[in-house]
Parts: C-alpha cells; sequence; structure tokens
C-alpha cells in the first residue's frame, strides 16, 4: 500500500488517477518559474511547485491539481496560483464534470508576499465560480506539509474535503502562534497537541471535513470517487439555505466548545465514550466511532 | 484612521452604522439609495466570532434586503492568532465568510470593499478581497506580513526586504503596490462620496484581476499563465 504522505505531487498524480491517463497543462518542460525568486536568490521550480491537467478517475474525465510541498512547502506565488486559476477557468469553459485539488501547502508564499495573497484570493473566487458552474470541487488533504493559511480557507470554498489522520488542516500553523504568542498559547513541539488540533480526526469530528481515509493513495483515490458521487443530487453551487446552516453549525461550535481548552474536551463534550484512544485508532474504526458524534454540515 | 471619520465623508446624507466589540454594521445613505455596512475597527484580529458576525449580517441582509449593495469597510490585523482559534476551526469561518460575500454577489448585491486603515492576510481575503472591487484610502497599509516577520520565515535578510520594498511592489506594503499588482481598483482620494457613488455605478465582468495586474505592470505573469492554460497552449503568449 503505498503512502500518501511520502509521496511527491506527481507520483500521487499518476497513482491516484487511472493509469496513464494524466495529461499536464503547462508542463515543466514550458519553464514558466516564478519572476519573483531570482531577486532573493532562492532556487526556481520549473513548475512552480504545483502540476496542473486533467485526468480520468475511475474513467471520468476531471481536472486536476496537485501541490508540490517539497518546493518551498508548496507555497502559492504568482505562478503557482495562475496555474491554479487557469485549471479551474478552463475546467468551466470545458464544463468539466469535477475538479480534485490535491492539496499540500504553507498558504501564501512569503517571498512573493502581495502577489501570493492577490493569487490565493484569485484561487478562493475561482473555485466558487467552478461551483457556480455546476463543477463539483474536491480537496484531498494528506500531505506532509499540511494545508495551512489562504489555501486552508480555500479548501473550505470546496464542495468536500477528504483528509487523513496524518493531514493537517487549519489557519495559522502552530510555530506562527507561538512566535506570536507564546509557548503556553500553542506549544508547536507538542506534537500531540498539534495533531489533535490540525489533524484530519478533529477535522472530521468537527465537520471541517466530510471523509477521513487511510493514509494511502488508492483509499484517497476512492474517497475523491465517493466525493464527486456525493455532490450529485444536491446543489453544486452555494445556496442561502446551506450557508445559513454552515452559520448555526458554526455558531453551535462557539456555544458547545468555545469554552473548553483541548481537543479531547471537546471530543468528550460530542459525547464520544473514550476521547483518550482516538488517537491511536486505525481510520475506518475511528470513521465508525466517530460516525454518530461528529457535527455535520460543510 | 476613526471609521466614524470615513463614514462622514463617504455618507453626507447619514449613516446608522454600530459599533460592537471592533464589529462594524448597519445601513447609510446615498444618492443611490440605502447601503449596507459591514466591517471591522480597531486594527480587529479576526477570530471565529467576529468572522461569524459578519456572516451573519452578510446572510441577514440576502434575506432582508435583497439586491442592497454592500460595502466592507476593512480595518484588521488578520487572523486571531490563538490555538483556541485552531481548534475551533478558523479557516472554516473565514472561508463561510468568504462564500457569505460571494453569494451576495452571485445574487445581485453589488460588493464594495474599502481599505480604510489597515489590512493584513487572512482578514483580508475573505473581505475586500472578495468584493466586485476593493478600493483603499492613501493612507492604508496593505500586506501579508510585517518585513521582520518575513525576513525569519524567507531566511532573506531584513535589510534587503527592506530594499526590495522601496523598489518592488511585491514586498511594499503600500496601496499602490496592490493598485499596480490589480488586488486594488483604485485608490481612493478627494470627495469620498463621489468616489462612493462611481463605485456603486461601475459594472464588473468577473475576476479582473490578474488582467489589471499585468495592464498595470505590477503581475506580468500571472494573466499570461491564466491565459495559456484556458487556450491549451504550453507556452506564455510572447
Amino acid at each position: 500500500m503505498s503512502s500518501y504522505l511520502e509521496a511527491t505531487a506527481r507520483e500521487r498524480l499518476q497513482r491516484l488517477f487511472d493509469a496513464g491517463s494524466v495529461e499536464e497543462f503547462l508542463p515543466p518542460a514550458a519553464r514558466v518559474v516564478s519572476p519573483h525568486l531570482g531577486q532573493l536568490n532562492a532556487p526556481v521550480a520549473f513548475d512552480d511547485g504545483v502540476a496542473v491537467g486533467r485526468a480520468l478517475l475511475d474513467g471520468l474525465p476531471v481536472y486536476a491539481a496537485a501541490q508540490e510541498g517539497g518546493f518551498m512547502g508548496g507555497a502559492v506565488g504568482e505562478v503557482h496560483g495562475a496555474k491554479l486559476v487557469g485549471l479551474l477557468r478552463r475546467a468551466v469553459v470545458e464544463k468539466a464534470n469535477a475538479v480534485v485539488l490535491l492539496l499540500e501547502t504553507g498558504g501564501v508564499r512569503l517571498h512573493e508576499a502581495n502577489a501570493g495573497l492577490i493569487a490565493v484570493s484569485e484561487v478562493m473566487r475561482a473555485v466558487l465560480d467552478a461551483r457556480a458552474a455546476g463543477i463539483p470541487v474536491v480537496a484531498l488533504v494528506g500531505g506532509s506539509n499540511g494545508c495551512f493559511g489562504g489555501m486552508g480557507i480555500v479548501a473550505r470554498c470546496t464542495n468536500a474535503v477528504v483528509m487523513s489522520e496524518e493531514g493537517r488542516l487549519a489557519m495559522s500553523g502552530p510555530e506562527v502562534i507561538e512566535t506570536a504568542a507564546g509557548v503556553e498559547e500553542f506549544d508547536a513541539r507538542d506534537r500531540a497537541l498539534v495533531w489533535r488540533t490540525t489533524g484530519g480526526k478533529h477535522r472530521y469530528l468537527m465537520g471541517d471535513c466530510q471523509a477521513i481515509v487511510a493514509d494511502s493513495i488508492a483509499a484517497f483515490r476512492q474517497g475523491a470517487i465517493d466525493a464527486i458521487a456525493a455532490c450529485r443530487g444536491e446543489p453544486v453551487e452555494l445556496t442561502l439555505e446551506a450557508l445559513e446552516q454552515e452559520q448555526a453549525m458554526l455558531a453551535e461550535r462557539i456555544a458547545r466548545f468555545g469554552g473548553l481548552a483541548d481537543p479531547l474536551e471537546v471530543w468528550a463534550a460530542m459525547g464520544v465514550v473514550q476521547p483518550a484512544a482516538i488517537p491511536m485508532m486505525e481510520a475506518d474504526v475511528f470513521a465508525e466511532a466517530a460516525r454518530c458524534h461528529r457535527l455535520g454540515g460543510r | 484612521m476613526d471609521w466614524k471619520a470615513v463614514a462622514k465623508a463617504l455618507f453626507p446624507l447619514g449613516h446608522a452604522i454600530a459599533e460592537q466589540d471592533d464589529f462594524l454594521s448597519g445601513s447609510a445613505h446615498t444618492k443611490a439609495g440605502s447601503i449596507a455596512v459591514v466591517g471591522t475597527t480597531g486594527h480587529a484580529p479576526i477570530g471565529v466570532e467576529i468572522a461569524l458576525a459578519q456572516a451573519r449580517f452578510i446572510l441577514a441582509t440576502l434575506r432582508a434586503h435583497p439586491g442592497r449593495p454592500i460595502l466592507i469597510m476593512v480595518d484588521t490585523q488578520g487572523q486571531r492568532l490563538r490555538h483556541r482559534d485552531e481548534m475551533l476551526g478558523i479557516n472554516s469561518y473565514m472561508a463561510h465568510l468568504g462564500k457569505c460575500v460571494e453569494l451576495a454577489r452571485r445574487k445581485g448585491h453589488k460588493v464594495i470593499g474599502l481599505v480604510y486603515d489597515q489590512a493584513l492576510s487572512g482578514g483580508f481575503i475573505t473581505s475586500g478581497l472578495m468584493a466586485d472591487a476593493c478600493y483603499a484610502l492613501p493612507e492604508a497599509t496593505i500586506r501579508v506580513m510585517g518585513l521582520p516577520a518575513m525576513a525569519r520565515i524567507t531566511k532573506v535578510p531584513e535589510e534587503r526586504l527592506v530594499e526590495l520594498a522601496a523598489s518592488n511592489p511585491v514586498f511594499a506594503p503600500g496601496p499602490e503596490n496592490y493598485l499596480r499588482m490589480g488586488g486594488l481598483e483604485e485608490i481612493w482620494s478627494g470627495d469620498l462620496a463621489v468616489k462612493l457613488e462611481q463605485a456603486l455605478a461601475a459594472q464588473h465582468a468577473g475576476d479582473t484581476r490578474s488582467a489589471l495586474g499585468q495592464a498595470r505592470g505590477g503581475r506580468k505573469l500571472a494573466q499570461p499563465v491564466i491565459e495559456a492554460i484556458v487556450a491549451g497552449r504550453n507556452d506564455l503568449a510572447a
């Protein structure tokens, strides 16, 4: 069973989609590199850290992107962001069946600060434009760099997020919070706390991701297939009713858990019988145990 | 910059904007009719509560006043940096706010952003940057992160970043750089009420920021990359 966590972006694309079906747009051979990194003497990559293209998923033609955590943590610069926007817009033009985003990113690439921030904003708008065109967008989060910053927001603008336990989804990284607010606020070296707070199991229980899978490319593949199938028969686009439900769900979270200090307390408050046992559970056992306790909604 | 002074200049016909815990909301009168106003003040850190309060106001506006234009007044130090916010899933709260702004646009509400003081990172991406068009006052500060912190994370010496910030719109915090990169439509000076009227009357077709950034020379590659991919070309147009 090949690990999703340990694979590179292109390995994930090749193994997650049907064999031999991936066609990359603006591939590394095109050598479109960041126009900003050179002046900082930082290395460039011929794909600017993201591969975009189309592929077959269980026979279904879809559009896909995979961020490469090995290049600047998958962070979004001008070209990287534009590739994602171009992919999403092409998906709209060609009336794609779905878009699958394999996210692994620290968010805005600070080396391209302002350009990166606008780029992430454009990606966010492009995801919502695709949904408005009736195209389901699914995010997969299971890379070792997690999915943080503005891209943590983008992930939650999609129709569904699929995570592994090892995946992390959040806004500010623990190191950033520790630097800004002190080690007593968030000890970034306390790995168990970091995983409890940002990891897939907590996100699944909180309703921030819609599926949790084992750390294998095959499991993510099935997760993506199921997530796209689940989008049929319900509105793909934003609706007032769905956002009012989300509003209520997010308000309920603050009301029920806003006074608690640790995810273990949150899980106990949800009615999970043995919260301390949660971190040790296998994904399928956990998903079964969590199902009746987790918050719903998207 | 005091939001009350800005509101007075924007709305000479009067307004009913209330401030509560750095959260601004209410309505105001313009020559073109009533407008909903939402935003933050006091360089507010955007935590889960204030993100949700803004979203709630926007959803209520969609229900009660279909089609009413919405002005987002931006003054934030960015997302709140707390373990509690992360535990509660702050990215979901911010995404929710952004989605509410998007739905307002889809339902025919004109949405205008105005950075009247400070805009940073996550607090900006889900507010002003989600508007049909975002504007700023000349004294506004817009950035992702301060240069000292950026130097720590990128391992580029701060002196080098300060030097780059002087000439390169990618690093400098001023609104004129966001203008050049297409992130801002215009920097407002003079009669703010007139500027607002013009913004309310302007037509916006989709997200044109990458094209603006190319035309203004601040982001030269974003638009060509997008165009190449949409056109199915594997090279950028010369």
